[in-house]
């Protein structure tokens, strides 16, 4: 039988994806960004074990709210791509009973399901970590070329996406990787939006707490102006 | 005959039975005009508006200076015609009186107990009057005196205790709403004359009723022609009904103003008049004698009047009750028994006071809400809350069946048909502390004394979930039988030395009286019984073999988190208290009912009751109401409502208190989101399966609230929901603002 395991729930997500949604945080992720928010998403083999019918079988408990939202069900991570099996099977069952479903993904796996675990989302939350491939290397532990190509799977296919991106000073507050990510964008068919996300230090108790060392730690996230800015640059060739 | 003598008042209205008896809901049905658009035809504040309430709130500040009361007038027991006509601004106000003839300055109500009077007065800085204490004391028996002859031992070592508290022994006891809008109606003049036949009607043999009946009758008659004279000190003619717009607001708040002249009641609520009012704005608008600055500004004013409403209070009343509250309800919105909404401009207009005013804790506004409330109103709604936190939602799809369309919320979540059915207010019982009775065999855990009759105190080594719940139900069972005889005790006396003349007199001869009981705990009772049962939970005894603290060994679930295995804990709880309440007869045949609702008691509760066995520390707030213990809610907002939701009204009539604080970013990114989100939370808890009753709601972050805890003077207004009222947050004692800000904020990292 299939299973797949859950770090936790949110009952209210209101973030990732349209109206209010139930939100399955899967355990497990290959990628160990530096300034990763919920470190302990990462180990795999831990956590809750869940059946696709009951994790979807709690998100419709809450059936009435996300109804009256036009919101859904969003598997987050950890990186949901990871237990492909699981999701795609979750998936299916999400969408048998009417519910919107969403994946919130960094894109850096491959599983040989995707074209079906892609028939059962309605939308991709997509996260692209760097542009460039080395900095990527150094920032994620993995390269981004798996993301980009997915990138382009997603534009091909017409899956709707909202991109994502962590600005992050000294790494990605950049203007020449920030025009490059834009002109990225600017080649997929099928953005919805574009989302910059300023890097903050909320997470930094996980890592203390796991005792991993935290690199950005004299990292300040960046002012409003430079997040705006960085929008304008991801934006400046959406087609829409 | 009537319709002749009063055509110039009704010209315009469709006819209908209203005209031939007394029949709000039916005037109002016929005549409302419903709105189904957005907010972008409200009006700002006049010159007068603002020039008002830069008075209101210098003397605000003044009072504030002045140690919490600005005046007192000692020597005058507050009635209907006790003092002059008093004016902020008699050129400004389109709506005028006062409660006394001074703004701000307050007025005694002895009635209810000369001591609380007097300790009232000392404890702010004023001598306590000589007359009025030998008044009261020698010649004249208060509320107070009353119940105390007739409390039992146990009752007073029950309320010593606090396994019962927070009653109405010596104070008012309040939750009655008036029919206020009758007056506008219909003038003074039919009320008495339609009083005087129901008087007529109870003649031959007198039963003991039949008695009371006669008498009360004779008081409301004699209340109602008071009224018509606090018209006149003021230039109105009562009798007749109101003509126009401005007079409808002036007649109603006059007979409101009446029953806060003779009732300090610790709810002193409104009804649900924005819709009633509509209907005067409306004919006025047609007939070009009003314009939407002008409508808004009588809206404005008549809020304005009750946003000073001022009682004298002990600082002990006001420790239990923060913030000065008066809850001066007013219901709006909901939906009509002919299936349009109630919703009408002016139901905007009145939490447009929100904007205009600013934020204020009162008048306590109350939205009915049903999933098919017209869209434009609900964003409104939901636009307000993000705003203000200063609104308050209550079910009107479980209502309505219930209540039908002209009911309106006593005091926080207290639903009665207007002018058809009151309530005798019962404050509550501390289940938590039951608890601990059962554990420890009636022995009260903080005072080492026996409180409840003694029995087998629980001695095993690890408490079994089996012998508790056995025991505990033992427990409730001497507690609701306590609990009721006492409020028999309190509202026998009530009636009879402190009597709500002009309140009652705006009532049905016949109406319909609940004995609204109460409880305290319910989280901490639920997470305590699945701490028991799901978790190894070892009682540690003092010398005496006292309970006083408790090991809790291993994981358990706790309500708030949609988690069955507790909160059907909860929810029998809130059934099985009921049905032992329903078995005890009741004065004067009250239907009785109850509610979970703490108000800001939950931390005086806590305060009294020991360590319990769900971890939470001797000392600490209870979660107010039916929320879940504080940051023991983990799953998420939408989480914690299903849980909420899933407490049986049917067994909680007198309604079932949640109160919410979200976090603004955790509705969404923009302003449009948020308020989408909002409303959805609002419909996904009302319309959903549950039905969930009510809800206040909290848009803010923490570090406002910690801001404002350092800087009151730079947050005058700062509202906040509590539970079933809002109050001015700076108002509140530190340890109540710890409390609020120690609360879940759902969406805070």
């Amino acid at each position: 039988m299939t299973y797949g395991m859950i770090h936790s729930t949110e009952s209210c997500g209101t973030v990732d994806g349209p109206g209010i949604r139930f939100i399955a945080f899967t355990q497990g992720c290959p990628l160990r960004c530096q300034y990763c928010h919920n470190a302990d998403t990462w180990e795999f083999g831990c956590g809750r074990r869940v059946t696709p019918e009951s994790i979807v079988s709690e998100a419709l408990g809450y059936r009435s709210f996300l109804d009256a939202s036009g919101g859904g069900i969003t598997f987050s991570g950890g990186e949901p791509l990871a237990q492909p099996e699981f999701l795609e099977a979750a998936l299916r069952e999400a969408k048998s009973h009417g519910l919107h479903t969403a994946i919130d993904t960094a894109g850096s796996v491959k599983p040989a399901n995707i074209e079906q675990i892609l028939e059962q989302t309605d939308l991709v939350l997509l996260d692209i970590k760097h542009i460039d491939d080395a900095a990527c290397r150094i920032l994620t532990g993995r390269s981004n070329k798996n993301t980009l190509e997915f990138a382009q799977l997603l534009s091909d296919r017409g899956i709707p996406v909202w991109i994502r991106h962590v600005l992050i000073p000294g790494i990605t507050l950049n203007e020449e990787f920030l025009r490059r990510t834009g002109e990225f964008i600017g080649t997929l068919k099928n953005v919805e939006r574009v989302e910059v996300l300023p890097y903050h230090q909320l997470g930094v108790y996980k890592w203390e707490a796991l005792g991993l060392e935290y690199a950005l730690k004299d990292v300040e996230p960046p002012t409003a102006e430079e997040t705006q800015w960085a929008e304008s640059l991801l934006n400046a060739h959406l087609v829409h | 005959m009537l319709l002749e003598k009063t055509l110039p008042a009704w010209n315009g209205f469709t006819t209908g039975p209203w005209m031939e008896q007394i029949d709000l809901a039916d005037f109002i049905r016929r005549n409302r005009t419903e709105y189904t658009g957005d907010d972008q035809f409200l009006a700002g504040p006049t010159d007068a508006t603002e020039a008002l309430w830069q008075q209101i709130m210098s003397l605000t500040a003044e009072e504030r200076v002045r140690g919490g009361v600005y005046d007192v007038d000692a020597s005058t027991p507050s009635t209907i015609l006790s003092h002059e006509a008093g004016y902020l601004n008699r050129d400004l106000e389109k709506v005028v009186g006062l409660q006394t003839d001074v703004p701000f300055k307050r007025s005694i109500h002895p009635n209810g107990g000369i001591r609380m009077v007097n300790d009232a007065l000392e404890a702010y800085g004023f001598k306590p009057d000589d007359q009025v204490t030998k008044v009261f004391s020698e010649y004249r028996k208060t509320h107070n005196q009353g119940v105390f002859d007739a409390y039992t031992p146990e009752m007073r070592a029950a309320r010593k205790a606090g396994i019962i508290t927070g009653l109405p022994d010596a104070y008012g006891r309040g939750r009655i709403i008036g029919d206020y809008r009758r007056v506008a109606l219909y003038g003074t003049r039919y009320l008495i004359e339609s009083r005087k036949n129901d008087l007529d009607a109870r003649g031959g043999f007198l039963s003991e009723t039949d008695i009371r009946d006669r008498e009360e009758m004779n008081e409301q008659l004699r209340a109602l022609k008071e009224l018509e004279i606090l018209g006149q000190k003021y230039g109105c003619d009562l009798s007749r009904p109101a003509e126009n717009a401005q007079e409808a607001f002036q007649w109603v708040y006059l007979a409101y103003l009446a029953a806060i002249k003779e009732q300090n009641g610790a709810a002193m609520s409104l009804g649900r008049v924005s819709t009633f009012f509509d209907i005067y704005i409306e004919r006025d608008l047609e007939n070009g004698t009003l314009t939407e600055e002008t409508a808004q500004e009588l809206v404005d004013h008549f809020v304005m009047k009750l946003r000073i409403v001022k009682f004298l209070r002990t600082p002990d009343y006001n420790d239990l009750f923060s913030g000065d509250p008066t809850w001066v309800t007013e219901s709006i919105g909901g939906m009509s028994e002919d299936g349009r909404s109630n919703v009408t401009k002016s139901s905007f207009r009145f939490l447009h006071t929100l904007s205009n005013l600013g934020p204020a804790p009162e008048p306590n506004l109350t939205v009915l809400w049903s999933t098919k409330l017209p869209r434009g109103f609900k964003e409104f709604c939901a636009k307000m809350s993000i705003i203000s936190s200063s609104i308050q939602y209550e079910n009107d799809e479980l209502m309505l069946p219930i209540y039908g369309d002209d009911y309106g919320i006593a005091c926080c979540v207290s639903a009665m048909r207007i002018g058809k059915q009151m309530q005798f207010f019962g404050a509550r019982a501390n289940l938590a502390k039951a608890l601990l009775y059962t554990i420890n065999g009636g022995i009260d855990e903080k005072m080492k004394m026996q409180v409840a009759p003694k029995t087998e105190p629980i001695l095993d080594e690890v408490l079994d979930y089996e012998t508790v719940i056995a025991a505990f139900d033992k427990q409730l069972d001497w507690l609701a039988e306590l609990y009721v005889n006492t409020l028999n005790v309190i509202h026998f006396m009530h009636d009879k030395y402190s009597y709500e003349r002009i309140e009652m007199a705006l009532h049905d001869p016949e109406i319909l009286r609940t004995m609204a009981c109460g409880i305290a705990g319910l989280s901490v009772v639920a997470d305590s019984l699945s701490a028991i049962r799901y978790a190894k939970v070892t009682p540690i005894r003092d010398e005496d073999g006292i309970a006083v603290d408790f090991k809790i060994e291993g994981d358990f679930p706790k309500f708030g988190n949609n988690d069955d295995r507790v909160d059907s804990m909860a929810v029998d709880l809130v059934e099985l208290f009921m049905e032992k309440i329903r078995k005890h007869p009741t004065y004067r045949n009250s239907l009785p009912t109850q509610s979970v609702l703490t108000i800001t008691s939950n931390v005086v509760y806590g305060k009294k009751t020991g360590n319990t066995p769900d971890g939470r520390r001797a000392g600490e707030p209870f979660a107010p109401g039916a929320n879940p213990m504080h940051g023991r809610d983990t799953k998420g907002a939408v989480a914690a409502l299903t849980s909420v939701g899933k407490l049986p009204y049917e067994h909680a009539l007198d309604g079932i208190s949640y109160t919410f604080s979200i976090v603004p970013k955790a509705l969404g990114k923009d302003d449009q989101t948020r308020i989408s989100n909002a409303v959805a939370l609002l419909d996904g808890y009302m319309g959903g399966e549950n039905k969930g009753h009510h809800l206040n709601v909290n848009v803010f972050d923490r570090e406002t609230l910690m801001e404002a805890m350092d800087h009151p003077e730079l947050y005058p207004q700062l509202t906040i929901r509590v539970s079933g009222y809002a109050v001015n947050f700076i108002k509140l004692t530190r340890e109540q603002q710890i409390d609020v800000i120690n609360r879940t904020f759902h969406g805070s990292i």
